[in-house]
């Protein structure tokens, strides 16, 4: 297969990017994406040129470093995909390829295709966690929880944290990022006791950082290669506001 | 010279942590605001090492390579975590854990650090239920345990095929609070380039900032390296591609032994290569043995479509050569007889480098969706790398290389053989011996991470209360520092003409054909020696583009493959020493009749440990003899 590239190309986050067109030949249907782009550097490398600098590890879906806006969708035109995951045979014979980084605010490009995603990391140290010292837990079956909930929190928790609902958004919001980690602990008895604490915290955190706000078009859940549901921003939500009537009530 | 002292502690071995840990000195709360403590790598082992240093009030410094401590390579783990709850009431305890584990790894593994890790497994599941990991619940609410390959009791807790991505987001958590706390201070980006002795002591490391080329120089009372395995030295693996050996590899190089290279799991269920360009084998979890059966078809070179293969002419030789175990023997068991069926000419698809991997009497049997419910991302994984449908016809599976057992030596306190200097985790050779049972790594992760490091580090911390901040401007920064930047001088100065995932490529092939899943004296010592070559040519011919002062992959790769040169050639020494088959190291002069591994244990239960005597010179092998007294010495048997 033959594919023309628009790359973005960028040296660093103070100078200015631009796209750049490759043409590349011979890729094998069953290639991956991140494989299709480990072809091209190896070209631009051996016509002493600078490879495309991207992020990725696992190589399998589940670690989210790997984000690439592809063809104006982040992590490509399959749905519940990451970019590691997708296969040129996704694509036709000949087909131009747009590949671009995440674009958000808060996410700055440091350098081609890499973003800047600790503002992600800071959401998590203002609320991300149930405050239990190591060695302080009870017995694990004393605190039954239903398949139900568990379940429930279990999808929640699947967010892999690449950022693709904050590229997916018009607004650049980290709703459903913020959403997924609030609900999985807001549901569960071990996360409740704190649960109105931790979503005041998060959500501030989250305006600190320069992300937007949710104007409900669900492009985050459509684009989610986890597939989480926007139904966690609602109960988010919830929680947030609950967590102002309770404050009232108190002072 | 290096004298071994494995310090396990004297008394009955269901006694010893307890007595040990109550003896062991401790660092008041006061004096534990002046220690430092540096932790490297944040998967399951150091999140939560981190963590749990931090939450008893130490200052930790925690590094990674990734852009977030929760990408590290735990988070790939599928299957599950083992702990001797018993839950099921299927006569389970911290005895028989200890037990399969001993017997699992070939009889070449510590009883006293066994145990032990056996025994703080319950913990590791209050502590990660307490911590809001969605672990699999039945409908009464409480946790729903499966069972695992090498083990006849149902011990292992999940998140359905993503225990490993649950259990370390719980351990992110825990460190998230500390960061928010500021008791750890989290430097990413950052990649480990040299441990600094100061006055045979580690105290501190030089890192590379990834983002801006520069080298810091960062200063601890002690150093705990839980950087995980070096199974990408064959380059196609299960592991992510950021995985290395280099932070170990530059203790080494500083005088810490490293025990049992050689030991190296391959897992039987890995999606096979597919292309040329492929750099990554994904990982098909082990749980899936409980209701595929793994088959090939009787007739060699069968090339009919799996489908279209009757019952009465399809092979199921795990079930034929293992009626106990079945399919779930041990991994090195099954991993050896998918290679001996491929090799006979039985293996499918286009390369013949594979076997099925099938569902359709388990989906006959409990229904499409109780089988959704088990595996479903692992069958959509599967559906997507590959474009083939797991519920309509079998999966294709063939061996990779997955895990490390061996490691950096450490002692029962977790320290290697550089005083203050710890390595936790799959890091060090520990509790596995030569084959790691499923579930095991998380267990012993964690274990390591959260209850027995924070314990014995301590011991050796109390000497340090009056020591202050350690300098960074004495000579031994500065050696160490110099000499990383030499060597990123030398690799950028070559000017080659070939890319280092090339080189890196040309190993693993090195590797994989004379010091995989099979070996022999020949192969092995051939091996030595095309490594040397290549590793020749590697300094004149690798090509670095780019800069040093800004993020540069090509240079990170090129700097891990240069050390996996040496890692390779220390394994290939390792497998010649041992002059005997047990768990993944099978020696081809060395088996039974029937084609298993024949231990040799009067002459080889030891743990190998290695000595760096430069790079030029052969390293020194030192033997810690290994005793069982708890658990008798027996042929391992699946049959």
């Amino acid at each position: 297969m033959n594919f023309i590239l628009k790359i973005w190309r960028q040296k660093n986050a103070q100078t200015k990017g631009s796209f750049k067109t490759y043409l590349l030949k011979d890729v094998s249907p069953e290639m991956s994406f991140l494989e299709m782009l480990d072809y091209l550097n190896k070209q631009i490398i051996g016509n002493g040129g600078e490879p495309v600098t991207f992020e990725h590890d696992c190589r399998e879906g589940i670690c989210g470093s790997c984000g690439l806006y592809i063809n104006g969708r982040p992590h490509g035109p399959m749905r519940n995909t990451t970019t590691c995951e997708l296969h040129m045979r996704e694509f036709n014979d000949g087909d131009s390829i747009v590949i671009e980084p995440w674009r958000a605010r808060a996410f700055p490009v440091i350098k081609d295709l890499v973003v800047d995603r600790s503002s992600f990391e800071r959401i998590m140290h203002a609320g991300g966690f149930i405050s239990v010292n190591t060695g302080s837990a009870p017995e694990s079956n004393s605190n039954p929880v239903s398949k139900t909930i568990a379940d429930k929190a279990f999808d929640a928790a699947t967010c892999i944290g690449c950022g693709a609902c904050v590229a997916a958004c018009k607004n650049s919001s980290a709703m459903l990022y913020a959403a997924a980690k609030i609900a999985q602990y807001a549901m569960i008895p071990q996360g409740k006791v704190e649960a109105k604490e931790r979503v005041d915290k998060m959500v501030k955190q989250m305006d600190a950082e320069g992300f937007g706000f949710c104007s409900n078009t669900y492009s985050c859940e459509f684009d989610c290669p986890k597939g989480i549901s926007v139904d966690f921003i609602a109960l988010m939500n919830r929680e947030f506001f609950s967590s102002k009537v309770c404050k009232q009530k108190q002072t | 010279m290096q004298k071994l002292d494995s310090k396990i502690p004297e008394g009955p071995l269901a006694e010893k942590w307890s007595r040990y840990k109550a003896r062991l000195r401790l660092v008041s709360p006061a004096n534990k605001k002046k220690i430092e403590i540096i932790v490297v790598g944040t998967g399951l082992a150091g999140s939560g090492a981190a963590s749990a240093l931090g939450e008893l009030g130490y200052n930790v410094k925690v590094f990674c390579f990734q852009d977030s401590p929760r990408r590290a390579h735990s988070v790939a783990a599928q299957g599950g975590i083992n702990a001797a709850k018993n839950y099921r009431n299927d006569n389970d305890s911290v005895y028989r854990l200890f037990h399969d584990m001993v017997k699992g790894g070939d009889y070449r593994a510590r009883e006293s650090n066994v145990y032990r890790a056996a025994e703080v497994s319950n913990d590791v599941i209050d502590h990660f239920t307490a911590l809001g990991v969605p672990f699999a619940r039945d409908y009464g609410g409480s946790l729903d345990t499966r069972s695992f390959g090498g083990v006849q009791v149902s011990r292992t807790f999940y998140a359905k095929g993503q225990t490993g991505q649950q259990c370390l987001y719980g351990t992110y958590s825990s460190l998230n609070r500390q960061i928010a706390k500021g008791t750890v201070k989290m430097f990413p980006r950052r990649d480990m380039l040299d441990v600094v002795i100061v006055d045979g002591k580690a105290r501190g490391i030089i890192t590379r900032n990834l983002l801006t080329g520069e080298l810091e120089r960062h200063s601890a009372h002690a150093v705990v390296l839980a950087t995980g395995g070096y199974g990408t030295v064959f380059y196609l693996s299960t592991l992510g591609l950021g995985s290395n050996a280099s932070a170990a590899w530059s203790a080494y190089r500083k005088g810490a032994l490293f025990a049992n290279p050689s030991f190296i799991q391959i897992h039987p269920t890995s999606i096979p290569v597919l292309n040329e360009y492929q750099c990554k084998l994904t990982l098909m979890s082990e749980s899936l043995r409980n209701d595929g059966r793994v088959w090939v078809p009787k007739e060699q070179g069968d090339k009919r479509h799996p489908t279209e293969i009757p019952e009465e002419e399809r092979d199921y030789y795990l079930e034929r050569r293992y009626p106990a175990f079945g399919n779930l023997v041990p991994r090195d068991v099954a991993s050896r007889a998918a290679k001996e069926r491929c090799d006979a000419g039985y293996g499918v698809g286009d390369t013949g480098l594979s076997v099925y991997l099938d569902f359709k009497d388990a989906i006959e049997k409990q229904g499409k969706k109780a089988i959704r419910d088990k595996y479903g991302n692992l069958f959509e994984m599967y559906e997507k790398i590959t474009g083939i449908n797991p519920y309509n016809q079998p999966m294709r599976i063939y061996p990779a290389g997955h895990y490390t057992m061996g490691g950096l030596w450490v002692d029962y306190n977790l320290m290697t053989t550089i005083p203050g200097l710890y390595a936790i985790g799959e890091s060090n050779f520990s509790d596995h011996g030569a084959n790691r049972l499923g579930a095991s790594s998380l267990m012993q992760c964690c274990g390591d991470g959260y209850f027995i490091l924070p314990n014995t580090i301590s011991a050796y911390l109390a000497d340090d209360i009056r020591t202050g901040t350690i300098p960074t401007d004495n000579s031994a920064f500065e050696e160490a520092e110099k000499a990383v930047e030499d060597r990123i001088k030398r690799i950028m100065s070559v000017g080659g003409k070939e890319t280092a995932s090339s080189f890196h490529k040309r190993l693993g092939k090195i590797m994989w054909d004379h010091c995989g899943m099979r070996r022999d004296a020949e192969g092995l010592m051939k091996g030595v020696e095309m490594l040397k070559e290549l590793e020749e040519e590697f300094w004149e011919n690798i090509c670095v583009p780019g800069s040093t002062d800004d993020l540069n992959h090509e240079l990170e790769k090129a700097l891990k493959v240069a050390d996996f040169f040496e890692v390779g050639r220390l394994m290939c020494e390792d497998a010649l020493q041992r002059e005997e088959s047990c768990g993944a190291h099978f020696r081809e002069e060395h088996q039974t009749e029937t084609g298993e591994a024949k231990r040799n244990d009067t002459d080889f239960a030891y743990v190998a440990a290695w000595e760096f005597q430069g790079a030029k010179t052969e390293p020194k092998l030192h033997k810690e003899p290994l005793r069982f007294k708890y658990v008798e010495l027996k042929e391992r048997s699946y049959k």
